[in-house]
């Protein structure tokens, strides 16, 4: 004889059958903002350690992207809001007890740090485009004697940028998959991974492809640790977190989450920059890829398997 | 003060009254409610057991919508009642995503919405809509730190339940069985 507990009768169209409140945006957001966080504090380091002629594309081009990919990550925040005219509402508060409210209030200081990163390296960059007016090559002056201050500060910002990607969801104890405290640093990991890639794919030197080969492998080493970790913590959990774990492990989401952010957003292009470091002639774009779409697919199936995640009572 | 509604389960026969009665009360947008009814059965045949009861916000004293609420429109106020100001709310979602019950949705004004225990009625002396209409009068509202009041006493003598006690919410909202 089978026990049953079912529960039905909750007609309400718009809110069930499951709660999708967040969608594409959040997902794209989450990705975009740990690809900038990984590029901003690689950039930093890189520039603390006095290793900025070395590693050009770290400190110079790459660091390009992360303006572009927090702007169109707080566009894509601002669109999933259903009141985007009141977004100025995040910005009259302090909540330390809200993840939501301090990423706010990080961005409102990163993105303004990382163009100004940017406008530090506009002569180099853009040699042609020479600057019009003298306050603002005084500016690029000012700002290039303080590229190592401002490097100092983006360490701590672009960690917390990282892991409140992570911190966001794992504060949600309404949602089994996302209530748990690896979030925070497997989020981190995986933002540094997408970066250290990101700069694999742009860097002319071979030297700069190596080190962040070896970067890279690490941090997958690291993050495939962290989702052990995570599904073991599930599976010692309570039902709520079996029934969470199980969406990954032979439910919907296992072809995604083992197929595509596990083997090959994570495992496949880990052998391959392996063998890279051994000297084997590996296409370094192959392993770079893989790990940005996974990154990308990894963020789509936590936001949604998240959400259908629920205590049932 | 501490705001409490507790609902008997063995009284309740699912007629949706209060769900319509917080619609017409609260101009809930059409598709939308604030509570509603739910049939829960479980055992196995033929020991089967149906309870019906009418579920809400829950006004938790730890509430994870007001430690989410990136804005502070997610708030408590005095009698532990949960409210959200409609002018702070930028309809983020992530009061909805914290919240056990599922008992917030999106107005479509944009910002978030729920049940407020008809805090309106409530400071003019007047009970929830809800308890008020309801026709078995399986629906109490009072003030639990009052030994005197009936929520007090019912809970007391008679045994009783909290919804999905696991998520450490500590709701107001108590279903005797």
């Amino acid at each position: 004889m089978q026990e049953e507990l079912f529960t039905s009768g909750r007609n309400i169209p718009n809110i069930d059958p499951s709660l999708e409140i967040w969608h594409w945006p959040i997902s794209v957001y989450l990705f975009l903002g740990g690809l900038a966080a990984g590029l901003l504090l690689f950039a930093a380091v890189v520039t603390i350690l006095g290793k900025d002629k070395d590693y050009p594309t770290t400190v110079k081009y790459a660091s390009m992207l992360p303006p572009v990919a927090l702007s169109l990550g707080l566009m894509a925040l601002v669109y999933d809001l259903t009141h985007p005219l009141y977004t100025w509402q995040l910005y009259t508060t302090i909540r330390l007890e809200s993840p939501m409210s301090w990423g706010a209030w990080v961005l409102l200081v990163t993105t303004p740090l990382s163009f100004l990163w940017v406008f530090s390296y506009y002569s180099e960059l853009f040699p042609k485009w020479n600057l019009k007016f003298d306050f603002l090559k005084k500016f690029e002056q000012f700002l290039k004697k303080n590229r190592k201050n401002m490097a100092y500060a983006l360490v701590p910002l672009s960690i917390i940028l990282g892991v409140y990607t992570g911190i966001l969801l794992s504060a949600f104890n309404a949602r089994p998959l996302w209530n748990n405290a690896i979030l925070g640093p497997l989020f981190l990991t995986s933002g540094l991974s997408t970066g250290a890639a990101t700069i694999i794919l742009l860097a002319k030197s071979a030297k700069e492809r190596h080190l962040f080969s070896k970067i890279d492998l690490a941090l997958i080493i690291i993050e495939l640790g962290l989702i052990v970790h995570m599904i073991m913590g599930m599976y010692a959990g309570s039902e709520v977190q079996l029934d969470a774990m199980n969406l990954l492990i032979g439910g919907e989401f296992t072809l995604m989450f083992f197929g595509f952010v596990v083997i090959l957003g994570l495992i496949v292009p880990g052998i391959l920059e392996a063998l890279e470091i051994k000297g084997y002639k590996i296409p370094v774009a192959v392993p770079a890829i893989l790990i940005l779409i996974g990154g990308l697919i990894f963020r789509f199936v936590m936001v949604e398997a998240g959400q259908i995640t629920r205590y049932l009572y | 003060m501490r705001y409490a509604m507790v609902i008997d389960t063995l009284k309740c026969v699912g007629c949706s009254d209060c769900v319509v009665a917080c619609q017409t009360e609260n101009n809930v947008p059409h598709g939308y409610c604030r509570d509603w009814i739910t049939e829960a059965v479980s055992g196995s045949y033929p020991s089967v057991e149906l309870e019906l009861r009418s579920d809400r916000c829950n006004h938790c004293d730890n509430a994870p919508c007001v430690r989410c609420c990136p804005t502070g429109a997610s708030h408590i106020v005095e009698g532990g009642i949960v409210l959200v100001t409609g002018d702070e709310c930028i309809g983020c979602g992530a009061c909805i995503e914290s919240c056990p019950y599922d008992a917030r949705y999106q107005h479509p004004d944009g910002y978030v919405d729920k049940c407020t225990f008809c805090h309106h009625r409530l400071e003019k002396g007047q009970l929830p809509a809800c308890v008020s209409v309801c026709p078995t009068k399986c629906m109490y509202f009072g003030d639990l730190d009052n030994p005197n009041s009936e929520v007090f006493q019912l809970l007391k003598n008679r045994k009783h339940k909290t919804l999905a006690p696991e998520a450490g919410t500590k709701p107001h909202v108590f279903y005797l069985i």
